[in-house]
């Protein structure tokens, strides 16, 4: 009998061939290892704490009133004022170049021009506002000082990354599970696999069990990153980490083999990933908060898996929140898993 | 097994009846087949004859649409995990994963089955040896052909089923093959095969079975089914310009049946050294130039024609 050793088992012997097939395909390397990194430094530069923007704005000519615009305004270091005729400084606002056309009308009358669904162009307006009305004497009566936040844990960088990670799980997930099957579908492979005594649910588990393997990089890599590179902060227990990313792993690859249960080319897999996965990356808050959209679409987005995943990752990572406190999103996450494993099974198409 | 008589031998697997339809087109008609243990039987026909439709509903493959299939005593509804454990399947297709080595692969398979050959005697069967850490997608067509054996073998199985082992190799490759064959009929199991090569169904089969349009329309040892020509050798030429007419052929001293294959005709022959002068006299009289003339002695090939009017294979 060949099953009384591990390295016999029929479950050993697929998850293994699934971590070769994986670790000898170098673009699969790459993009599951790498592409999350690279993510992950791009949006991190793009969203350093830098110094605030400054923001353009024309003045039209118009002789001294011009000048007087412009020197009140240049006393404001958020603001970057030229000078210039009407048609030009038109243009420029068109074109996005400026955000705000001042027009000098008399000395005490100005009129400022802005795309009104431009957040800059509002911006702009109180600014400039705010340092023409001062010039002309006015005072404020309430004294205010500000304090900038830049406590770890509260910046974008540290919202996006465990946003950042359950969006790779699913990834990996998702085409991990796809594309060998369909390959081997295609090949014929799945047919000669099911003419011998193999067992059809340890073939399907093997998937399963390999993208828990494949989670060790995900979480270290992502995590350790954000961690050394930005400091993100991992405020709950690793433990929490990790049994969140597991639940989340096995239900995203749980979906992966209900989405290759039945098709035959990779282009029909693609789309039908795509599909599943676009509405998730926009609605489940990966990039920006999910309460953003509509009270009514709500209970949607939060019976997502990628939402639950994200959710929880942040409430770890970023709150400390403890397991038992995220009973709904593992719950979440452990409906997609069952409900999708039970339904891939029965619609599996060995053939 | 020539030795023993085919019905002294118990029924390793038994079809009765069995019919598989797609939409319109009926791939398996109602056929009945048995194998005995421990024979070699091939599925002989040409392209689409339904051969592989066949052999994937013994394999528990496919889902017949009628009839019976009982395979080493036992049945695919309710024995499939036991019957699974007991066949060794070589299917007309498979690609391996190209990313694995031939060890890996083998080593894989071998995990499913309860009793098993050790890798290394199974490589050495099918001369792999040298390629058991080479990647499958590095192997060449033939070592990608024995490596889908091996995993045919690894089980130690009872009954083989290999649909085309051999098409697509070269000769010699062929010929290597055919020797494992008749090596693993020597070691008692069971095998049926399908092909479209004649001469290997002569060299490997016990008894041939030619199907035809999902119906089989002949059954028997090779030898007999030549025999049943009632011919020993066939006469095929091509003339240019006029012909003779099939009626002057026939009455040729020898001719058994004439038939026209394109430009060819073909007369079958019983005494090859009275008709081919009197063929020659024939047209040399009338002047009609011969552009083509050949002579064999009858095989399966010519079976099927006389039974079809066709060729097996379109060469
Ligand atoms: N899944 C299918 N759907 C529709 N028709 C099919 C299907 N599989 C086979 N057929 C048809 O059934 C007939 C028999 O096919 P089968 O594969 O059994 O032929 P075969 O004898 O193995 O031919 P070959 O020598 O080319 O392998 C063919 O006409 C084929 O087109
Ligand atoms: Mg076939």
């Amino acid at each position: 009998m060949n099953n009384s050793s591990i390295a016999g088992h029929p479950l050993y012997q697929l998850t293994k061939i699934r971590f070769l097939e994986f670790w000898r395909e170098p673009e699969a390397v790459f993009w599951t290892l790498f592409f999350p990194i690279l993510l992950a430094t791009g949006l991190g530069i793009a969203f350093r704490n830098h110094a605030p923007d400054v923001i353009k704005i024309a003045i039209v000519e118009s002789g001294s009133k011009s000048q007087s615009v412009a020197s009140a305004v240049a006393k404001n270091p958020g603001l970057s004022a030229v000078i210039c005729d009407e048609q030009t400084a038109q243009r420029a606002l068109a074109t996005g170049k400026v955000a705000l056309i001042v027009i000098p009308l008399s000395s005490d009358q100005v009129v400022y021009r802005f795309d009104d669904t431009n957040p800059d162009g509002h911006a702009a307006r109180a600014l400039t506002d705010d340092s023409v009305q001062r010039a002309a004497g006015r005072s404020d009566p309430v004294q205010a000082t500000n304090q900038f936040e830049t406590e770890a844990g509260s910046r974008y960088i540290d919202f996006l990354l465990p946003g950042l990670l359950a969006m790779n799980i699913m990834g990996n997930g998702i085409w991990g599970v796809c594309f060998p099957i369909i390959d081997a579908r295609r090949k014929k492979l799945l047919k000669r696999m099911v003419a011998s005594p193999m067992s059809r649910t340890q073939y399907l588990a093997s998937f399963l069990l390999s993208r828990l393997l494949f989670l060790v990089f995900d979480i270290s890599i992502l995590v350790g990153f954000g961690h050394l590179a930005f400091g993100v902060p991992v405020r709950g227990t690793l433990a929490a980490i990790v049994l969140i990313c597991i639940v989340a792993a096995l239900s995203f690859s749980a979906v992966g083999l209900l989405i290759s249960a039945r098709l035959s080319t990779n282009e029909a897999a693609s789309g039908v990933a795509n599909a599943v996965m676009l509405p998730m990356w926009i609605l489940s808050g990966v990039f920006f908060s999910a309460r953003r959209f509509p009270d009514v679409v709500q209970p949607i987005i939060h019976a997502l898996p990628l939402t639950a995943a994200v959710d929880a990752l942040r409430s770890v990572m970023l709150e400390g929140a403890p397991v038992v406190s995220l009973g709904s999103e593992l719950a979440v996450l452990g409906a997609w898993l069952a409900v999708s494993f039970v339904l891939a099974v029965q619609l599996f198409r060995w053939r | 097994m020539t030795l023993m008589t085919a019905a002294d031998a118990p029924l390793a697997l038994k079809i009765r009846q069995l019919r598989k339809v797609y939409e319109q087109l009926v791939a398996v008609d109602s056929i009945d087949l048995d194998v005995y243990t421990g024979e070699c039987f091939g599925l002989l026909g040409p392209n689409g004859a339904g051969k592989t439709t066949t052999i994937e509903i013994c394999e528990g493959l496919l889902e017949p649409d009628g009839g019976t299939v009982e395979l080493l005593g036992r049945d695919w509804r309710t024995q499939a995990g036991e019957l699974r454990q007991l066949l060794g399947i070589q299917l007309q297709e498979t690609t391996f994963s190209e990313k694995l080595t031939v060890a890996e692969t083998l080593a894989l398979f071998r995990s499913f089955y309860r009793r098993s050959l050790e890798v290394p005697e199974l490589l050495r069967m099918v001369q792999l040896d040298e390629k058991r850490d080479s990647r499958v997608g590095k192997l060449s067509g033939g070592q990608k052909q024995r490596l889908a054996l091996a995993c045919a073998l690894i089980g130690d199985p009872q009954f083989l089923f290999l649909d085309e082992p051999t098409t697509g190799l070269d000769p010699q490759a062929r010929r290597q093959l055919w020797d494992l064959i008749n090596e693993l009929k020597s070691s008692g199991r069971t095998i049926l095969l399908t092909t479209h090569y004649m001469d290997e169904a002569e060299k490997l089969c016990d008894r041939v079975g030619i199907m035809d349009r999902g119906r089989v329309i002949a059954l028997d040892t090779p030898r007999q089914l030549i025999a049943s020509l009632g011919v020993e050798q066939m006469v095929e030429y091509a003339t240019a310009g006029a012909t003779l007419e099939p009626g002057v052929l026939a009455k040729l001293q020898g001719v058994r049946a004439v038939s026209s294959l394109g430009n060819l005709t073909q007369l079958q022959v019983a005494e090859l050294h009275q008709t081919l002068p009197a063929l020659l006299d024939t047209l040399a009289e009338r002047g009609i130039p011969l552009t083509e003339l050949r002579t064999h002695s009858a095989t399966l090939e010519d079976v099927f024609v006389s039974l079809t009017g066709r060729h097996l294979r379109d060469e």
